[in-house]
């Protein structure tokens, strides 16, 4: 049996005054995420060959693929629904979806989550749809 | 009249022990937090909570004694504030002094825990009763170790008078050395006083959710919570006074500095020991108390009398 | 006092989640509890029986929010042994790793609610500040630090780089050294024993009888562990003690937990050591043929158990979640049982308590007809549209 002592933290707790606190003060101090977390989902129109393969996996159905003309695809996902598993990067074939290190994602507009990644038009510049 | 008014209300009544006792609440808390390897509050945080407590509502429950309920807090926080009167801040006079203080002293600051207690019963609800059955258990398992630690210094002054026994051991240089397992025991025993851990079993959050306090809110709370903070400056001050009475003869400045550097020692000493520990239950801290503390408090009563007899004849 | 009834939740500060004790107490000394669930049912398994399988697994895997590998390393085991695969060598390593490293946040984290608990909150920051480390890596391993979505039918999603590993193996280090400092401190402070030793007794009798499973059954002597009765993943190719305790108190459960933490840095280390390059997936259709499975799996809570039913189909046809907090639920009245209303929270807190996965069914009756009513999916969505309109929140 150790031997019984009271106040056995004492030590640590006192070295702590002389250390940094261990705390990140987030909003003031940001932080970098890893280069495979799983943040924010980006599509490239371009890649896109609208297998929907990506809106079958998506377990909260964050995802809508719409053709809008000839091997032109646009992508609408919902930033509220989405919860991030990155499965639909996953499942792309044409790795068309691609998950970012963003995460400050709230919002106090909810128009404002859901994301629309346009198909570019002929001549490169986006289109409004 | 004026002068007596100017006492109770600005200096060194309520506003100055307002304003120092938030700002122990805040040193405490930093303390605390820097201990935990935190960040810890800024320095306003704890006059920031006042001010949003008195902005909130005040809900007062139905079954509840709604008079005493309310008055409660106030009798709490004029027991604390009448006793630092009597309490010698700087030099060795404190305003009003008689023979016999130090017991109206004692007298007056176990008043909150009986106001806790009297809250708690009053509001008539589960929780609140159960902290208010422990703040009282716990209450008579401190005291009598208080009581004794207190007095035995007075014992060796000679003198039932806080004034008088600052002025003994002013002419008396290096006495209050014998006083210093008492000063221990007094520490530990502020700690059940003020209800923190490791015996804030009246207001165990885990247990009793906030035990006397439970079911008050706004203003009311804000009240207590001042209160508290007051009597933490308080019973801070008058362990100083009575352990640590030395540099009494300094100018009220330098004197003054010193009364607020020993305030802030004894509760660096409070934040430190409230780190450590876990919270004991009841019974422990019971057992705890009459077993260890009330023997050593007894041993500093011997010792006191014994030096009395050999030193001060 | 006389006998009082007071309700220790759904909503109170010892408890993290939803749930009602209605405890009786005389005095300060329990004297009976009646315990109430339900308060968190989220239909998971319902809405399982929805989504295709790959869907399953993340809706499965927030079924806990701590022990999410567990749940769905279970699921995809299960699913896995219905299609009859065997998946890649270093995939297995992998979930041992993570599976590994989700105890050891787990464990550190139930180290730090039992400090809290009995008001000892220094206790609960420095761990919580040491556990930060494991959740760093388990983000830079698997790319999130809760749900860490690792698994997929047919093996893991992601491989680890000689780098990470490397990594890993520093943190462990690190995290080892914390680890045997927190020993001392379980095993040397005062006031920390004073309410730990001796309090909610379970005897290997009553622990047997009433099921208890985990470190809770482990505390009281039971000698089980599935990684070892029944090995998955690569627990078969690494070498671990399995940490049984006769103290039968918190104390012992205390013990247990933060001396698996050490097994755990081994089996992490062995795993690292073992891992062969390989690949990590191997492809399995999407429709699972027709059949049934039950997998186990040792979660850091105790053992949790899920049962699947394929119907050939791209969906389940039944998914059975047993979380590990419902078998050491009976165990805990009984723990209960005499002791002070002080003890309670680290008795409630020393199974390491779930609630919310816990929660599976609910029948609520009407008590006058004594007749319940059973909504399909449809008609209870329309019901919480209409529930949430009237409060003024629109969808």
């Amino acid at each position: 049996m150790n031997m019984i002592r009271p106040g056995k933290m004492i030590r640590q707790v006192l070295s702590s005054l002389i250390k940094k606190p261990a705390t990140i003060k987030y909003p003031y101090v940001k932080f970098e995420m890893p280069e495979n977390f799983r943040g924010k989902i980006k599509f490239y129109p371009e890649k896109c060959i609208g297998c929907k393969l990506c809106v079958r996996d998506c377990p909260s159905n964050a995802i809508t693929i719409t053709k809008v003309g000839e091997k032109k695809f646009e992508c609408e996902i919902r930033l509220d629904k989405c919860i991030y598993c990155a499965q639909c990067v996953d499942s792309c074939l044409k790795k068309a979806l691609e998950s970012t290190g963003e995460f400050e994602l709230a919002q106090l507009d909810k128009k404002k989550l859901k994301e629309i990644f346009h198909a570019q038009s002929e001549d490169g510049i986006k289109k409004e749809t | 009249m004026a002068t007596a008014l100017f006492y109770i209300l600005i200096f060194p009544g309520f506003l100055f022990l307002a304003v120092f006792g938030l700002a122990v609440e805040f040193v405490d808390r930093k303390l605390y937090a820097r201990l935990q390897n935190r960040v810890g509050p800024p320095w306003f945080q704890p006059l920031a909570d006042f001010i949003k407590l008195l902005a909130k509502e005040t809900i007062i429950p139905d079954k509840a004694e709604k008079l005493i309920f309310k008055l409660l807090p106030f009798f709490a926080l004029t027991s604390v504030v009448a006793t630092i009167l009597y309490i010698p801040i700087w030099g060795t006079e404190a305003i009003f002094s008689f023979n016999g203080d130090i017991i109206i002293v004692l007298y007056l600051l176990s008043i909150p825990t009986l106001t806790f207690f009297l809250a708690g019963w009053y509001s008539k609800s589960l929780f609140s009763m159960i902290g208010a059955i422990r703040a009282l258990t716990q209450f008579f398992a401190y005291e009598v170790p208080l009581f004794i630690v207190v007095l035995s210094p007075a014992l060796l002054a000679g003198t039932w008078s806080l004034s008088k026994m600052a002025e003994f051991y002013n002419q008396h240089p290096g006495y209050w050395l014998f006083n210093l397992i008492g000063f221990g025991v007094a520490v530990i025993v502020l700690l059940g006083k003020l209800e923190k851990v490791p015996f804030d079993i009246p207001e165990a959050e885990t247990e009793i959710v906030a035990g006397s306090f439970t079911e008050y809110s706004g203003m009311l709370l804000a009240f207590f919570r001042l209160a508290i903070d007051i009597e933490t400056v308080v019973c801070a001050a008058l362990l100083a006074a009575v352990f640590l009475p030395f540099g009494l003869g300094l100018s009220p400045i330098l004197g003054f500095s010193l009364f607020i550097i020993k305030v802030l020692f004894i509760v660096a000493l409070i934040s430190l020991l409230r780190t450590v520990f876990a919270r004991l239950r009841i019974d422990q801290m019971v057992n705890f108390c009459w077993k260890y503390i009330a023997p050593i408090s007894f041993l500093q009563l011997l010792i006191n009398i014994i030096l009395g007899a050999v030193l001060v004849k | 006092m006389g006998k009082v009834i007071i309700p220790i939740g759904p909503q109170h500060p010892a408890l993290k989640e939803p749930e009602s004790f209605s405890v009786t107490l005389e005095g300060e000394k329990i004297v009976d509890v009646n315990l109430r669930l339900g308060y968190n049912h989220r239909g998971i398994e319902k809405a399982c029986e929805e989504r295709t399988y790959i869907q399953d697994i993340y809706i499965l895997e927030r079924v806990c929010g701590i022990c999410s590998h567990s749940h769905s390393t279970c699921f995809v085991q299960t699913v896995e042994e219905i299609a009859g695969v065997e998946i890649p060598e270093r995939a297995k390593y992998i979930r041992t790793i993570v599976a590994e490293l989700e105890r050891i946040h787990s464990h550190l984290l139930w180290l730090g609610v039992a400090g809290h608990e009995i008001g000892f909150d220094t206790l609960f920051m420095y761990t919580w500040r040491d556990r930060e480390i494991v959740m760093m890596i388990l983000k830079k391993v698997t790319g999130n630090r809760v749900n860490y979505g690792i698994n997929t039918i047919g093996g893991v999603r992601r491989d680890i780089s000689q780098e990470l590993l490397k990594e890993i193996l520093t943190s462990v280090d690190a995290l080892e050294e914390r680890t045997k400092y927190y020993i001392q401190v379980a095993t040397q402070e005062t006031t920390l024993m004073n309410r730990l030793l001796n309090v909610g007794k379970l005897s290997h009798e009553d622990a047997v009888l009433t099921g208890a499973i985990g470190p809770t059954g482990r505390a009281s002597g039971i000698d089980s562990d599935t990684r070892r009765d029944d090995p998955y993943a690569a627990y078969d190719k690494v070498t671990f003690k399995v940490i049984v305790d006769n103290h039968n108190d918190v104390y012992g459960r205390t013990l247990v937990r933060v001396l698996e933490l050490m097994e755990a840095y081994s089996i992490i280390r062995q795993s690292v050591q073992n891992m062969t390059e390989g690949p990590i997936t191997v492809k399995v259709p999407r429709k699972i043929p027709a059949g049934e499975a039950f997998g186990r799996y040792e979660a850091p809570r105790g053992e949790d158990v899920h049962y699947v039913k394929s119907n050939g189909t791209e969906k389940p046809e039944r998914v059975k979640v047993r979380a590990p907090t419902l078998a050491n639920i009976k165990p805990v009245l009984k723990m209960l049982e005499n002791y002070n209303l002080a003890d309670l929270p680290i008795i409630v807190a020393a199974i390491d308590p779930c609630f919310s996965c816990t929660d599976r069914t609910l029948l609520i009756k009407d008590k006058k007809s004594n007749k319940s009513k059973i909504m399909d999916w449809e008609s209870l969505r329309k019901y919480s549209i209409e529930w949430y309109k009237k409060r003024g929140i629109g969808f």
